[in-house]
C-alpha cells in the first residue's frame, strides 16, 4: 500500500506530487484489473479524474477515462456522442452538484409548486440515468448527491420551509437515495456527507467556482476522489475482509498481563474506559456487516482470553474467529491468521496502537494495510474514514459470514477425530442445491463472482446487471451451488457459467468460495454441469485456466477432474472433456437439482 | 522574506508540480516557458504556492498575475 495515499492523507502533497506518485504506482506492480470509466461532469472534472486515478491504481484497478466536455453531463447522457458510445464504459460517474440544480423554489411558490419543481428536477436526472442504462445495459452508474447550500436565505427555516434551498436539497437527496435503494448497479457518491465532514464553507469556497468552475475546493478533491474510488473498488471486489487486532492499548487501556483483568481500562467508570468501550462496540458492528475479527497480540493466551471476558467489554472471545495471542512476531501471526481464514494477507487490516509493530508487519507484508490509528479517541474515525469495508451490496451472506466461519472452526475440530477423510465428509451430512440461476440469488452470485480470487479459473468479473442478462440468455448454461451440512448453511458458494457453441460448451466461469474447499462440492458441480449439458445436446466441455497472482491453487483443476490438456502457456491452459461416458463423481453430498 | 528566498522556494514548488527538477523560474517566466503549464496545471500550481507560503490568494490577485514576478510580488505582500 502506498503510504501517501493512506487515510489520513495530506491533500496538498497528493495534488502537488501526483505525477511522480502515478509513476511509482505503475512501476510497483503489473497486477491490475483494467476498467473504463466515463466521467460526465456538470463542472470541472480534470483534477478529480487525475487524483481518482491514483487511488484506483493503489487498490489494483487501472482506469482509462472518458471525460465529457465541460458541463455536458446531461447532453452526453441523453444523446450519447459517438466517442462515448465507442468508449463502452464499465462505470459512468455523473459529477453534478448543487450548482447544477436548474431551478429552486421561489419564495412566492405554493407547497404544491415546490413539489412539482422537486419532481421535475428529479425526473431530469432519472431520465439521464435511464438513457444511459438503455444505451449501455449493465453499466455501473455512480451519481453524486447534493451538498447543502453555501448560504441560507431563510436562516434556520431554510431547512423546514419548503421554499428553502436546504429543504429542497434534502428532499432531492432523499429521492436519489430511494432510487439507489431500488436499482442495482446504481450508487450514490455521498457528497452531502463528505462536504459536511470536510466543512461546508471550505468545501464550497466560491473562489474555485468563479476561477475554475470547480464545485468544490481544490484541497477537498483528494477526499472526494478517494471516496469515489472506494465505491469503485468495492464494486470490483477489492474491499478488505478481516481485521487483525492488537489487544493491550488497542481494545482496552493498559496491559492485561501486567495490570490484571481488574486493572485494564474498559467500561463506563473512566473516560478512557468509555473510549475503549465505544471502540469495541464499533468493531462488533463491523462484524455484523460480514467482516471477521481476529486477534494478533503479544500476550499469554489465557491473559488475552481473560481480558476479552472483562464484564464491561462488548467483544467476547466468541466474537473472534482466530485468536493469536502468543509471543510469535506479529507478521508471522498475521500470515497464520490469513492461512486459517483462507484469505490473502492483502485482505486483512492490521490494527495496533504501536507504530513499531505496524512497521514490522508492513515490512514483511507491504500488501497489508496497517493504518496509523492515532490516539484511542480517534481509532473509530480513522478506521471508518479509511473506507476499508465500503458497502455497495449487503447480502444476507455478509450478515451471516461470521457464523459460517465459526462453523468452519467446529468442522476443523471434528475432522481430527476421523482416520479417513471420506468418512469425515460423509459424517458432515452435506446437502447441496445446484440449479440454474434464480433471481433471488443474482446479487449474491454477482458478489461472489467479483470477489473470489483463489478458487477462480478465469477471474472473469461480471456486474450484477450483466449477470441478470446472462441469466436470461439461452446461449448459456448456468449453475449456482448452495451447500449446507450439520453445522449450518454456507449459502451460495459456487458458480459455473458455460457458453454453448453447437455441441460444445465453453466454461467461461468456474469459481468457488474457499470456505468450502475440500468438500467435493466441485465434483457435485461437475456432475450437474454434465447433466445439464447432456440434456441440451452438448458432447464436449472446454475448460480454461487463466493465471493470476492468486489462483495458482486451481492450475490443474481440470486435470484432476479428468479433462485432457489441449494446450498450455506460461499464463493459461485449455482443457477438454468428452462427456459421452461420464460417470458421476460426487459420493458424499446429497444433491437437489 | 527576501526575494531570493521566495524564488528558491518557488523553484521547489515548480519542480514538484511539473515533476521536473531542472526548472528554474525567474521574474519574467510565464506559462509559455514551461512545458505542461496549461490552465489545468495552473490550478494545482496556485494551490501549491499557497500551501508553500501559507497564504491565500484572492481572486483579484490571481487574475492579475502575468508572470512569476507578479506572483512573487503578491507573496512578498502577504507572507
Amino acid at each position: 500500500m502506498y503510504k501517501a495515499l493512506q487515510y489520513p492523507f495530506d491533500p496538498q502533497m497528493i495534488l502537488k506530487k501526483r505525477r511522480s506518485i502515478k509513476k511509482e504506482l505503475l512501476a510497483g506492480t503489473n497486477n491490475f484489473i483494467d476498467k473504463k470509466i466515463a466521467v460526465l461532469g456538470g463542472s470541472t472534472t480534470h483534477d478529480i479524474i487525475s487524483i481518482a486515478e491514483l487511488f484506483l491504481l493503489n487498490c489494483g484497478i487501472r482506469p482509462t477515462f472518458y471525460e465529457s466536455e465541460f458541463g455536458q453531463w446531461w447532453q452526453d447522457a441523453m444523446f450519447c456522442p459517438q466517442e462515448l458510445y465507442e468508449f463502452s464504459p464499465d462505470v459512468i460517474f455523473i459529477h453534478t452538484s448543487s450548482r447544477n440544480i436548474t431551478k429552486f423554489p421561489a419564495i412566492s411558490d405554493s407547497d404544491e409548486q415546490t413539489d412539482k419543481l422537486l419532481n421535475e428536477e428529479f425526473v431530469r436526472f432519472e431520465s439521464a440515468w435511464q438513457a444511459l442504462k438503455n444505451k449501455f445495459g449493465s453499466v455501473i452508474i455512480i451519481q453524486n448527491n447534493f451538498e447543502l447550500p453555501y448560504f441560507r436565505l431563510l436562516g434556520n427555516s431554510d431547512a423546514s420551509n419548503r421554499r428553502g434551498h436546504t429543504n429542497f436539497i434534502n428532499r432531492l437527496n432523499m429521492k436519489f437515495a430511494d432510487y439507489a435503494a431500488a436499482n442495482s448497479g446504481f450508487y450514490i457518491n455521498d457528497i452531502n456527507y463528505l462536504s459536511a465532514d470536510y466543512g461546508l464553507s471550505r468545501w464550497s469556497a466560491p473562489f474555485y467556482w468563479h476561477m475554475y468552475k470547480y464545485c468544490l475546493a481544490l484541497d477537498a478533491i483528494p477526499e472526494f476522489s478517494f471516496n469515489l474510488a472506494s465505491i469503485i473498488k468495492s464494486v470490483y471486489g477489492k474491499n478488505k475482509k478481516a481485521l487483525a487486532l492488537d489487544l493491550d492499548n488497542t481494545l482496552w487501556g493498559g496491559v492485561v498481563g501486567d495490570d490484571g483483568v481488574e486493572g485494564i481500562e474498559i467500561g463506563h467508570e473512566t473516560s478512557m474506559g468509555q473510549v475503549y468501550s465505544e471502540f469495541q462496540k464499533y468493531l462488533k458492528d463491523i462484524s455484523s456487516i460480514g467482516i471477521t475479527l481476529n486477534v494478533n497480540s503479544k500476550n499469554e493466551h489465557e491473559n488475552a482470553i481473560a481480558g476479552l471476558n472483562h464484564p464491561e467489554g462488548t467483544l467476547k472471545p466468541e466474537d473472534f474467529i482466530v485468536i493469536k495471542a502468543n509471543w510469535e512476531s506479529k507478521d508471522r501471526n498475521l500470515s497464520a491468521i490469513a492461512g486459517e481464514l483462507n484469505i490473502g494477507t492483502d485482505s486483512i487490516v492490521f490494527v495496533d496502537d504501536n507504530p513499531a509493530e505496524r512497521a514490522m508487519v508492513t515490512a514483511s507484508h507491504p500488501e497489508t494495510e496497517a493504518p496509523d490509528i492515532g490516539s484511542p479517541e480517534d481509532y473509530i474515525g480513522i478506521l471508518d474514514r479509511s473506507r476499508f469495508f465500503e458497502v455497495t451490496e449487503l447480502t444476507g451472506d455478509d450478515v451471516k459470514r461470521n457464523e459460517m466461519y465459526r462453523q468452519n472452526a467446529a468442522r476443523a475440530a471434528e475432522q481430527t477425530q476421523f482416520a479417513d477423510y471420506g468418512e469425515y465428509l460423509l459424517s458432515l451430512d452435506m446437502k447441496a442445491v445446484i440449479r440454474d440461476f434464480e433471481p433471488v440469488y443474482i446479487p449474491r452470485i454477482a458478489q461472489l463472482t467479483n470477489k473470489s480470487n483463489q478458487f477462480n479459473l478465469t477471474t472473469l468479473r461480471i456486474s450484477e446487471s450483466e449477470m441478470e442478462n446472462i441469466s436470461k440468455d439461452d446461449k448459456y448454461i448456468r449453475l449456482y451451488g448452495k451447500l449446507s451440512d450439520k453445522y449450518g448453511d454456507n449459502g451460495v458458494i459456487t458458480v459455473v457459467i458455460g457458453e454453448k457453441e453447437n455441441d460444445k460448451l465453453h466454461i467461461r466461469l468456474w469459481l468457488m468460495s474457499c470456505r468450502v474447499l475440500k468438500r467435493d462440492m466441485e465434483l457435485a458441480m461437475l456432475d450437474s454441469l454434465v447433466g445439464a449439458a447432456k440434456a441440451q445436446g452438448i458432447k464436449k466441455l472446454y475448460g480454461y485456466y487463466y493465471k493470476t497472482a492468486k489462483n495458482a491453487m486451481v492450475k490443474d483443476f481440470y486435470g484432476t477432474l479428468g479433462f485432457k490438456k489441449l494446450s498450455e502457456t506460461e499464463s493459461s491452459s485449455e482443457w477438454e472433456l468428452d462427456i459421452s461416458g461420464y460417470q458421476n463423481k460426487n459420493k458424499v453430498i446429497e444433491v437437489e437439482n | 522574506m527576501d526575494r531570493n528566498e521566495i524564488f528558491e522556494r518557488l523553484n521547489d514548488v515548480f519542480a514538484d508540480v511539473f515533476d521536473d527538477d531542472t526548472i528554474t523560474v525567474s521574474e519574467d517566466t510565464t506559462a509559455a516557458d514551461i512545458d505542461g503549464w496549461d490552465s489545468l496545471m495552473h490550478i494545482t500550481l496556485i494551490s501549491a504556492v499557497e500551501d508553500e507560503f501559507d497564504i491565500k490568494f484572492d481572486m483579484k490577485s490571481v487574475v492579475a498575475m502575468k508572470n512569476v514576478g507578479d506572483m512573487a510580488d503578491v507573496i512578498e505582500q502577504e507572507a
